[in-house]
């Protein structure tokens, strides 16, 4: 913090009068323009002005399905707001929407693979390349280990109950489409379920 | 949504929620709207400033109460009782909309004559087999004639019973009686059925008093006709009950009744609570769906090969007589040139089911150790499953896992500091789960669409990478899928072969190799096989194998090459219609009132200037107007089927037919086929209630799903140990199982700590002070919380002077994050609505005491 130089008393009186904002309103200045100003808020510039990339998001939370623009600079995001031209919320956003910046940015988010081991009592950092391979490996052989091809009565039934799968509706219909494909169409998978039925 | 789908033909919204500003009265009932859609209440609002009444039927007292102009407080568990008292109420005061119900609904249509309802059987319907715990459906047809239901799911389970020597509905128009004289004719069934649900019943049973009531009666009624429409706003505060699919048909059967549905400000809307619930049920990563809700094969009904899977599931009328158009183009997709027309285009390749495979039995079945591998993406069970403590002790009984969050979750965690090592159940070196945490991007690091609770696609743009080594779903799913073609690269085996021959071709971008999200959603709209053009809409799709269609009812969002219509932002001005339809796309074909035919009279015109959507437009011969025609363009109102040619598809429904996904084109106040519980709404008490039922000698829902087990009991009615009525709910600033809120400062500061909210004066009889600690117990466990004493929390005084006091606790707390508190779902049981599997964790019932936990003593309290 700079130190604040001593001045006189009339000197910061006066001071102060000049770039009070009130004086300036009743003297017919319009409060939206040139009597909201100070000497802090000429100094000022909108956070929006250093984007460098703005995008249009929609919420991630409730249903209803708000708009948002997404300011981001330097590939960072640092600003989410409501989408004026939504019929839906026409730039509002409720509290959990006005949260999304706090969401992506929070200080807890996850950004590395963690892995547990069996009967272990600690997390440890594993390379995505291996974890992938790992889990590609545990799904085919639990796969393999309770497919049913076929019921005792000859029905083809081509499953397995080995396997599940749980959410979705926080997802978006691509990655749902190509989780049913995958697990469904691909694997056999038939517990798959979301947050539909709670 | 079973119970829209049975009643109007799709399980979805009928109205966008900006259309509630259309509204002359709007009934906010299982839901708080106010407090947990915020944004869509704007329009509720914007209603009553125009001089709509708005009614919040709710057992709190919220903020949705506060700001609407009736409060009905009525007993968790009790709509249907309020309901029928509603349609009792319309019908005994001859208030319906007659020309809107006797052409559009089928009101006079007759049911056979071995129909019984539950007022002549004890609290049952005909059909009754106490054995197998379930119905068979022969009474609930038309006379003489077999109804198919529209929903997929249903299809098999309701026609296999049938005569098939009965008349099929394309044979000749339903039986009816227009003078509604005759005694089996719906509209005599359902003034028998609710004769018994008088104002003073209602009272009786939900506690809400009579003359509450009647106000809420008068006001529906009285917006209602040619002139004047009304809407119904409902959430999870209806469907998660045991009774909870037919607590939204008692919303439907009104609506119908009153001529609201189709109509501008008037009808359904359904508020769903998470960004792309609609998309992931359109879509399904459901167990018994297929993509544009398609039935699963099924093993044990007629689905043995693909001709008698297209047979069993394509309806002889309305528009799902097109389901073999849909069923090819889905296999297409994801077959591709494996599949032919010579092998079913390899519909034995799709895993068939056996039976509920639903998110309560798979609880149990991890339990069982039958579910030896799981992924959870996105969804935090340990925190929203019912039984939290059986959910976790299933999670120890996991070979492995995968969670794939933004952050850690109680569920990712459970071996750690769950409640089995918190309890001192297990230790961490007890549990042998392999457990993968793994960075999932969230919306904004990636592209893609959400589907939001009207139906609405909207693309939302990557703008930034997601932290460190976030993925999205896509990017997941996409490269497990290439690691597995590779491991399974070579196979011979039959049983490998749906993973070998399913095409998983997708542009990669980036140098993290992203699957583009355009080119599956250009799949998901489909286009033709030959030659990759995209299809303009349902219209293109074709059962000969020409064409590949991930989603039917999508089809029409990615019209061309470069057209993503999910990606047009274009709103109408302050002049315009106010149907948006330059803005995203609403399924199917971009419409934005479903079942719009009935916006418009008998005659095509419009019902009143005040309300016209659509109409018919006699110079053109064609349907126009200010939304996507829901109906055959070119068909006329006075269009009547030439039944001597056993018409098959739309050309059985006459011009008067909106509902055209329903068989015989109109909405279904009795429901013929498509429930398991029964054709009428009837009042049946929660599972667990603290009272006997008032209205019948049967306590509960007679096909409800129960798995009664030492860990997952069920307090008796009535029982002593548990005098408390328990609900669940959510708050405004947090979002279901917690993890995107309760680590997140801004949200964790406004709602740091779990609590309860109990009514001032149990608080007195107990000693319980605000802010006290307390201890909340039912049969599955027991809970610490703080006690919220308040005033919004009333008593409910029922029959015979019984009081029964409610208590209400938010469920989003955990012990991860800034803000926690104890797991409301330790208290709920493993339940389930027959025809949904959605539990019942609105209405239960506990014991309080002041006081806190011994942690590390047994928790299974007994009371």
């Amino acid at each position: 913090m700079k130190r604040i130089r001593s001045r006189s008393l009339s000197d910061r009186i006066g001071s102060f009068v000049r770039d009070w904002s009130v004086p300036r309103q009743i003297a017919g200045q319009s409060s939206a323009t040139k009597a909201a100003e100070s000497s802090l808020s000429r100094g000022l510039r909108p956070r929006l002005e250093e984007a460098d990339t703005v995008g249009t998001n929609i919420c991630p939370y409730c249903a209803v399905g708000c708009s948002q623009l997404m300011y981001a600079k330097n590939g960072r995001v640092i600003h989410v707001e409501g989408d004026p031209r939504s019929p839906i919320n026409q730039g509002t956003l409720c509290p959990k929407g006005a949260a999304t910046l706090g969401l992506m940015t929070m200080p807890d988010r996850l950004d590395k693979v963690l892995y547990r081991a069996p009967h272990s009592d600690q997390w440890e950092e594993k390379p995505m390349d291996w974890a992938m391979d790992r889990i590609a490996h545990l799904t085919k052989r639990t796969r393999d280990e309770t497919f049913v091809h076929k019921l005792p009565d000859g029905t083809i039934v081509n499953h397995t109950l080995g396997v599940g799968s749980l959410g979705g509706a926080t997802l978006d219909n691509e990655e749902n489409y190509l989780i049913k494909k995958l697990f469904s169409g691909g694997l056999g998978m038939v517990w798959i379920e979301n947050q539909a039925r709670v | 949504m079973p119970s829209l789908g049975a009643t109007y033909g799709r399980g979805a919204a009928t109205l966008a929620q900006w259309d509630l500003a259309n509204s002359d009265f709007i009934l906010v009932m299982g839901s708080n709207m106010a407090e947990n859609h915020p944004i869509a209440f704007r329009f509720v609002m914007h209603a009553k400033e125009k001089g709509a009444t708005v009614v919040h039927a709710d057992p709190r007292f919220t903020r949705t109460s506060a700001l609407a102009d009736i409060h009905a407080p009525l007993r968790a568990g009790t709509d249907i009782a309020f309901l029928g008292g509603i349609i009792r109420y319309i019908l005994e005061n001859d208030l319906w909309f007659k020309e809107y119900a006797m052409e559009y609904t089928n009101i006079a249509t007759i049911i056979s004559p071995d129909y019984q309802g539950p007022d002549e059987l004890d609290g049952v319907f005909s059909g009754w087999d106490e054995d197998s715990k379930s119905y068979v459906l022969d009474s609930w047809q038309y006379e003489g004639m077999k109804v198919p239901s529209s929903l997929a799911e249903h299809h098999a389970t309701t026609t296999e019973s049938f005569d098939e020597t009965s008349k099929s509905t394309s044979e000749g128009p339903p039986p009816q009686d227009r003078t509604l004289q005759h005694p089996n004719c719906v509209y005599q069934i359902m003034k028998r059925h609710y004769a018994r649900y008088t104002p003073e019943m209602v009272e009786r049973v939900t506690g809400c008093r009579a003359d509450t009531f009647l106000k809420v009666c008068e006001a529906m009624t009285r917006n209602s006709g040619r002139d004047r429409t009304g809407a119904i706003c409902y959430a999870v505060g209806w469907t998660h009950h045991s009774t909870g699919v037919q607590m939204i048909r008692g919303a439907g059967i009104i609506q119908a009744l009153l001529g609201n549905v189709g109509r501008p400000g008037g009808g359904v809307l359904a508020l769903r609570g998470h960004t792309s619930i609609q998309g992931s049920t359109d879509i399904p990563t459901l167990y018994d769906m297929l993509p544009g809700y398609l039935q699963q094969p099924h093993a044990y009904r007629k689905h043995k090969d693909f001709d008698q899977y297209l047979e069993t599931e394509q309806t002889p009328t309305g528009w799902w007589h097109n389901f073999p158009k849909y069923a090819v183009s889905l296999l297409k997709a994801w077959y591709g040139d494996h599949a032919a027309k010579s092998n079913g285009f390899g519909y034995e390749w799709l895993p068939k089911i056996v039976g509920d495979h639903s998110q309560l039995p798979m609880t149990m079945a991890m339990r069982d150790g039958v579910i030896r591998g799981m992924f959870f993406l996105g969804q935090n069970p340990a925190i929203g499953g019912s039984n939290s403590k059986l959910v976790q002790a299933g999670l120890a009984k996991l070979d492995w896992m995968v969670v794939r969050d933004c952050a850690d979750t109680e569920t990712a965690s459970f071996w750690k500091d769950g409640h089995l090592v918190r309890d001192g159940d297990m230790r961490p070196e007890d549990i042998g789960t392999e457990v993968f945490l793994m960075p999932g991007s969230l919306a904004g690091e990636k592209d893609g669409t959400f589907t939001n609770t009207h139906r609405l696609l909207q693309w939302h743009d990557k703008v930034v990478d997601g932290p460190g080594e976030s993925q999205s779903e896509l990017w997941f799913i996409y490269h497990l899928g290439l690691r597995l073609k590779d491991l399974y690269a070579g196979s011979e085996k039959e049983r490998d072969k749906p993973m070998l021959n399913l095409t998983w071709t997708y542009p990669e971008m980036g140098p993290d190799r992203d699957p583009s999200a355009e080119a599956v959603l250009k799949e998901i709209n489909g286009y033709t096989w030959a030659d990759r053009k995209q299809l303009t809409g349902i219209s293109d799709i074709k059962d000969d194998g020409s064409t590949a269609c991930g989603c039917w009812i999508y089809s029409g969002v990615f019209p061309q090459d470069d057209h993503n219509q999910s990606r047009s932002r274009r709103a109408d001005g302050p002049e315009g219609p106010g149907t948006h339809l330059g803005w995203g796309f609403a399924w199917p074909e971009n419409r934005r009132t479903l079942c719009n035919r009935a916006s418009a009279d008998p005659e095509g015109k419009p019902w009143s200037e005040k309300k016209r959507l659509i109409w018919w437009d006699e110079e053109n011969e064609s349907w126009t107007g200010h939304d996507s025609v829901d109906f055959p363009k070119d068909k006329a109102p006075g269009f009547d089927p030439d039944w001597s040619s056993h018409p098959t598809g739309m050309d059985a429904l006459d011009g008067r037919s909106p509902y055209i996904m329903i068989a015989d084109g109109k909405a279904a106040l009795f429901a013929p086929s498509g429930m398991k519980d029964g054709p009428l709404p009837a009042h049946y008490e929660p599972l667990e209630s603290p009272v006997h039922n008032a209205v019948y000698p049967r306590q509960s829902n007679p096909v409800a799903k129960r798995w009664e087990e030492p860990d997952n009991q069920l307090a008796k009615p009535g029982d002593p140990r548990f005098p408390y009525a328990f609900t669940t709910y959510r708050l405004t600033e947090h979002h279901s199982g917690g993890t995107p809120t309760r680590s997140v400062p801004v949200t964790a500061e406004l709602q740091p700590e779990g609590f309860a909210e109990i009514p001032t004066e149990l608080a007195r009889e107990l000693g319980i002070g605000n802010t006290d600690w307390i201890v909340i117990s039912t049969l599955r466990g027991e809970i610490e919380t703080r006690a919220l004493v308040t005033d919004r929390m009333q008593p409910f005084r029922l029959a015979e002077g019984r009081v029964v006091h409610q208590v209400g606790m938010p469920w989003h707390f955990g012990w991860k994050g800034y803000a926690t508190g104890d797991v409301a779902n330790v208290l709920t049981s493993v339940v389930g609505d027959p025809n949904t599997s959605m539990h019942e964790n609105k209405a239960l019932v506990c014991n309080v005491r002041p006081g806190r936990l011994t942690r590390g003593a047994p928790t299974r309290g007994d009371g």
